[in-house]
């Protein structure tokens, strides 16, 4: 039996849709089409984001962020020769939001060759933001060359190791990981022993009915090890995350959107605001995919994020920049 | 007959540059050759579609190798050792290594660590 919740509303309770919780529900809203996405009983339900209904209902949350990743300032070849314009265009819908999100999430390829005037760039799109705070953990794109020495002296002012940290908003226990760093020869993102030793210290003083959210850059499930979309050491630091009854998992790296859940875990990882990639295997690798330029925009996106007490716990809405 | 010795004049500067460059050209031809034979030519690596091809290169000891970038995104060449050690590739940079010792040298892309790729060196 899943424990039932008293006071908190992400619960594991099943919610009567015929769909066993035991097992998982795997979602794939791929990218372009709009999802809304709310968890009610442990269960990730999708609806269509031109529903106003379920868009209001989200907007009511007592929590609400947005996720936006992998800007890859800099990036101009034929895939999108303007990552200006569509990180304009993502913070333009961050803006048209009925409800202005706490804060934003960038989980990473802020930029796409570490260069100072990219990450130059971004943070001046970001200031138009309607939150002033934004919260980062680096790609594998914003710490070449120097180990991410520049992108913590950037964005990792308060942060361990080589950038994780951990935050509290309104009862919700926010981790940023760092998966981008000391990657080995054969293998896909990396966590380490020290960042897996500091989550399980960082998580213990919490109640186990704090739901909680990580995010990180590469993706924290093995989505497809073939191209890398996985991280060697994800399961340890997710066993450190069992006893709690709602864990969301948000990430970016493979620029289109995907959902699962799996016991008391969400995965879900983000469009990109830059250029669009393609379905796992759908290619003979995951590079850019060169769409028309009519269909772009309809590829790339952001991520809303609701929490509400009691009610439907937390919703996730990807909306396209269309 | 003012208009002819110049014309003369002409012809025999342009047999002097021709005799210069022919010099030069042969000056050239005996170099290259001669580097040849101290066995450093250049062998190609491909990264193409986050791969590296041939996977596996065989060279001679002293080979020299060249890794250019033809994807979109940017990669690197790192042997598993940090015997070498690319910067980060851009779109059509290149990359050069020499393996001076016979040996096999195990490399990866430090970005896309899924991307391997294996120097043996004779």
């Amino acid at each position: 039996m899943p424990p039932q919740k008293e006071h908190d509303a992400i619960s594991l309770d099943h919610n009567h849709d015929g769909i066993d919780r035991r097992g998982f529900l795997k979602c794939m809203a791929w990218a372009g089409t709009g999802a809304l996405c709310v968890l009610e009983g442990g269960v990730l339900k999708s609806y269509g984001l031109d529903d106003p209904a379920h868009v209001a209902k989200a907007a009511k949350g007592e929590l609400s962020f947005v996720q936006i990743s992998d800007s890859h300032m800099g990036f101009n070849k034929p895939a999108n020769s303007d990552v200006v314009a569509t990180l304009k265009a993502a913070v333009g819908k961050i803006n048209a939001l009925p409800v202005p999100p706490a804060f934003i999430l960038h989980t990473g390829d802020i930029s796409h060759l570490s260069k100072p005037a990219e990450f130059d760039t971004v943070d001046q799109i970001l200031k138009s933001a309607p939150t002033k705070d934004v919260f980062f953990v680096p790609g594998e794109h914003d710490v070449l060359e120097d180990n991410g020495q520049q992108y913590r002296e950037r964005y990792g002012k308060n942060t361990k190791g080589d950038g994780w940290y951990s935050f509290d908003q309104k009862g919700v226990h926010l981790i940023g990981l760092v998966n981008v760093m000391n990657l080995k020869a054969g293998g896909m993102g990396s966590l380490g022993t020290a960042q897996l030793e500091w989550l399980e210290d960082d998580v213990r003083h919490l109640s186990k009915s704090t739901p909680v959210v990580v995010f990180a850059h590469m993706p924290l499930w093995n989505i497809y090890p073939e191209w890398g979309w996985g991280t060697d050491d994800s399961a340890q630091a997710l066993s450190y995350l069992k006893r709690f009854g709602s864990v969301t998992v948000l990430n970016g790296h493979i620029h289109q959107t995907m959902q699962k859940v799996e016991g008391n875990v969400t995965f879900h990882t983000a469009d990109s605001t830059a250029f669009p990639q393609p379905r796992p295997g759908a290619a003979p690798s995951p590079g850019p995919m060169k769409v028309p330029v009519e269909q772009l925009r309809s590829l790339l996106g952001v991520t809303n994020v609701n929490y509400v007490r009691k009610h439907h716990p937390l919703a996730l809405i990807d909306s396209t920049l269309e | 007959m003012e208009c002819s010795k110049r014309n003369s004049k002409l012809r025999n500067s342009r047999w002097i540059l021709c005799i210069a460059a022919s010099t030069v050209l042969s000056l050239a031809a005996l170099t290259v050759p001669k580097s040849m034979a101290a066995g450093s030519p250049t062998v190609n690596v491909k990264i193409d579609n986050f791969s590296f091809t041939p996977a596996t290169l065989t060279v001679k000891a002293g080979t020299q190798i060249t890794w250019t970038n033809a994807d979109d995104i940017p990669h690197t060449v790192v042997s598993d050792s940090q015997e070498f050690k690319s910067k980060v590739l851009d779109t059509n940079e290149t990359f050069t290594f020499t393996p001076s010792k016979p040996g096999t040298y195990s490399y990866f892309c430090s970005i896309h660590p899924k991307m391997t790729g294996k120097v043996v060196a004779e």
